[in-house]
């Protein structure tokens, strides 16, 4: 218990002096630069981010005095080919702005993640996965060319068929190889801004996955939105969705308004969100979906990036900060794993509302690259007393099951369980040595999971 | 309107060359780096695919003698401007100014006497085709000597002084002039600097201005709680800015 908790405290602590803060809002002492200009702000730098939605500590630094670039202002287009969808970026080009400009003119990323405010070299560095991965695999597999700043100041250029071990490192690797510079990725046409969705409201954890899974072959986007709070017959029930972009004739005539700015102004206390409220948003969550089956047309915002419409919603968790733990556990395991993950995890408590459960398509082609054949189920988690306990403990269950877990998200996992868990680390590690031998780059992440020098 | 923009491949100055470009103004970039001057043209076209190109030329702020033919060039691409807005300065931390003296007498004379010489050859533009708008980059570091910032704060003092006589000279003449007198902003200038509370980002500052422009309007603080900010510092008695280190 005591190493438990001070485990906790050391994460909690914040340092006097500035400090960095992702997604999940525990802060590391330190400060990024941001300028416009990486080809000189990332010279013997050993980090870059983007956007900082990252949850946990993949984006900070492993030290106070560690030169972090911040990249969102390096944030030009380059060049775009609207015969091909073709688009070359500066690395700090966010998401939010690829769709402003390009959904109008018929465009949209070819994989979006559940948030907009991220940076496309975040999406390269996450290998980020969205709706259609049992389509279009991640992000990763559609970027054709990356210019990437390594460890000893030299700049490089690397595709699929130029340097194809540094491209496929850097998918997926974290920033950890290089700092991402430029992206060049191919964008898909859309027929229409509107979106078709059908969701259906899912009793159970079993109907859940065979929904899942009917419904993949059928539809190019699917995900679930899943009660992690109701145990016994009615654990794992929820609404699942499933869309398709409206073909021009089925649009309406008008472009979809963006809703208005939320903000979530200041730090709720930490108590707001508890398992008698979080049970009660469940409960109405789950029965606002009255009907149980319908199809409307939707806007793309709400469909795709339901949270985005909240500003700052992070601040709901309060101080304390929360963590979103995200897991794949693979096909072979079987269906009923998940019903075991299920039950566990509803055993431990301290999940929160948001858990969202996706079937994932084959693994890519990225070295660390999360998705991998079988279901992904992402909760988050208010920070407690327990979360190393319970993130000890459902790390241990997915390692039974040959699973992984999400190092986007991740906080709390031990070095030990992420090694048992991740059989592509050596192949990673050969990369760093050859092209980063001093282990220059680094995180607080990679400090915690990699055993880089702190 | 048809802007020119002194420093629009970077930071303030590209976030208003975007939103002119957005809302069909055409612009025109003039910097120091050419590679720097393609890459944002073609960050203006990409967005704006239907729009006449941006075009650019080489001006250097620490070369007034390249003023004239980058103005030339400017007038050409447009089409006569009626707009130039100056982003363009140096900066740089009171310690390092201090360290280095032949760096200081650099930063004074771009941020000041070179730009007063380029906002000269403006003015004589403008006023020739029965006016117009220019809107230049000063500081609220210019508002009060103060500590951190008395050689950058004493550049941005004299342009402001500068600036307002301008207003004061020409209003009748309709050319407006406007000094914009922004706060901390997060850009590549205050790379590496802790940034205060009320720090801008240049979007937000790039909105302030263009309407600041629109309105034709002498003076802006951004963000505007900077305004507030000034009033108190500028009441502030000796004895206290003596004591405080801000």
């Amino acid at each position: 218990m005591s190493s438990r908790a001070s485990t906790v405290s050391t994460a909690l602590a914040v340092a006097p002096g500035p400090s960095l803060s992702a997604w999940g809002m525990l802060p590391m002492p330190g400060t990024e630069i941001i300028t416009e200009d990486l080809s000189h702000s990332t010279l013997d730098a050993v980090l870059s981010r983007g956007l900082g939605r990252s949850y946990g500590d993949s984006s900070l630094p492993a030290r106070a005095t560690d030169r972090v670039v911040a990249t969102r202002h390096a944030n030009r287009i380059l060049g775009f080919d609207p015969e091909t969808g073709i688009l070359r970026v500066e690395a700090g080009f966010a998401l939010a702005e690829l769709n402003r400009l390009f959904m109008p003119l018929g465009f949209f990323s070819p994989v979006t993640p559940g948030t907009k405010f991220v940076t496309v070299g975040g999406m390269v560095a996450s290998d980020v996965h969205g709706k259609n991965h049992h389509r279009e695999g991640c992000f990763g597999a559609h970027v054709r060319w990356l210019k990437v700043r390594l460890a000893d100041n030299s700049v490089v250029t690397c595709s699929p068929t130029e340097l194809p071990d540094l491209f496929d490192g850097t998918i997926g690797g974290m920033g950890l190889l290089g700092h991402i510079l430029e992206v060049e990725f191919t964008l898909h046409r859309i027929p229409s801004q509107w979106v078709y969705m059908e969701s259906e409201r899912v009793p159970d954890i079993d109907s859940f996955i065979s929904g899942l899974n009917t419904a993949a072959p059928k539809w190019p986007m699917t995900m679930g939105w899943i009660d992690c709070l109701t145990r016994g017959r009615s654990m794992g029930r929820g609404v699942l969705m499933a869309g398709r972009w409206a073909e021009a004739h089925e649009a309406p005539a008008t472009t979809p308004r963006l809703g208005p700015k939320i903000t979530l102004p200041f730090m709720l206390p930490n108590w707001l969100l508890n398992p008698l409220t979080a049970s009660l948003f469940n409960f109405a969550y789950y029965w606002r979906h009255f009907q149980k089956k319908k199809t409307t047309l939707v806007k793309p915002e709400p469909f795709f990036y339901p949270l985005d419409a909240i500003l700052h919603w992070n601040r709901a968790y309060g101080a304390r900060g929360f963590t979103q733990y995200q897991c794949v556990l693979p096909r072979r395991a079987g269906e009923k794993a998940v019903s075991a993950f299920m039950e566990r995890l509803t055993a431990l408590g301290g999940a929160s509302p948001l858990c969202v459960i996706k079937d994932c398509g084959e693994e890519g082609r990225g070295v660390l690259s999360f998705p991998m054949e079988g279901t992904s189920i992402a909760v988050d988690m208010a920070v407690s007393p327990d979360i190393q306990h319970i993130v000890d403990n459902l790390n241990a269950f997915v390692i039974e099951t040959g699973g992984r877990i999400y190092l986007t998200k991740d906080r709390f996992t031990r070095a030990d369980q992420f090694r048992k868990m991740e059989p592509r680390l050596d192949r990673f590690m050969a990369l760093r040595d050859k092209y980063d031998p001093q282990r220059r780059l680094r995180s607080a992440q990679s400090v915690r999971l990699f055993g880089d020098r702190a | 309107m048809k802007a020119v923009i002194l420093g629009g491949t970077n930071g303030i100055g590209r976030a208003i060359a975007r939103h002119l470009a957005e809302r069909g103004d055409a612009v025109f970039l003039l910097g120091r780096d050419a590679d720097e001057l393609e890459r944002s043209a073609a960050d203006l076209k990409a967005r704006h695919p239907k729009q006449r190109p941006a075009g650019t030329a080489l001006c250097d702020l620490e070369a007034p003698e390249g003023f004239a033919a980058a103005l030339d060039a400017a007038d050409a691409g447009l089409d006569r401007f009626d707009t130039v807005i100056v982003t363009a300065a140096m900066f740089a931390t009171q310690d390092r100014l201090e360290a280095d003296i032949a760096f200081t007498q650099r930063l004074l004379t771009v941020n000041f006497a070179n730009t007063v010489v380029f906002c000269e050859h403006v003015k004589k533009r403008l006023l020739a085709r029965g006016g117009g708008r220019l809107a230049v980059f000063s500081s609220v570091a210019g508002d009060r000597g103060r500590k951190p910032v008395a050689l950058y704060g004493a550049s941005k003092a004299g342009l402001s002084a500068y600036l307002e006589a301008l207003d004061h000279k020409h209003h009748a003449d309709k050319l407006a002039v406007l000094c914009v007198k922004p706060g901390f902003v997060k850009t590549g200038m205050t790379a590496g600097l802790k940034p205060p509370p009320f720090a801008g980002e240049p979007e937000g500052v790039a909105r302030d201005v263009v309407r600041a422009l629109d309105r034709r309007k002498p003076m802006l603080y951004t963000p505007s709680m900077w305004q507030l900010v000034m009033a108190v510092i500028k009441r502030l008695p000796r004895f206290v800015m003596r004591k405080i280190g801000f």
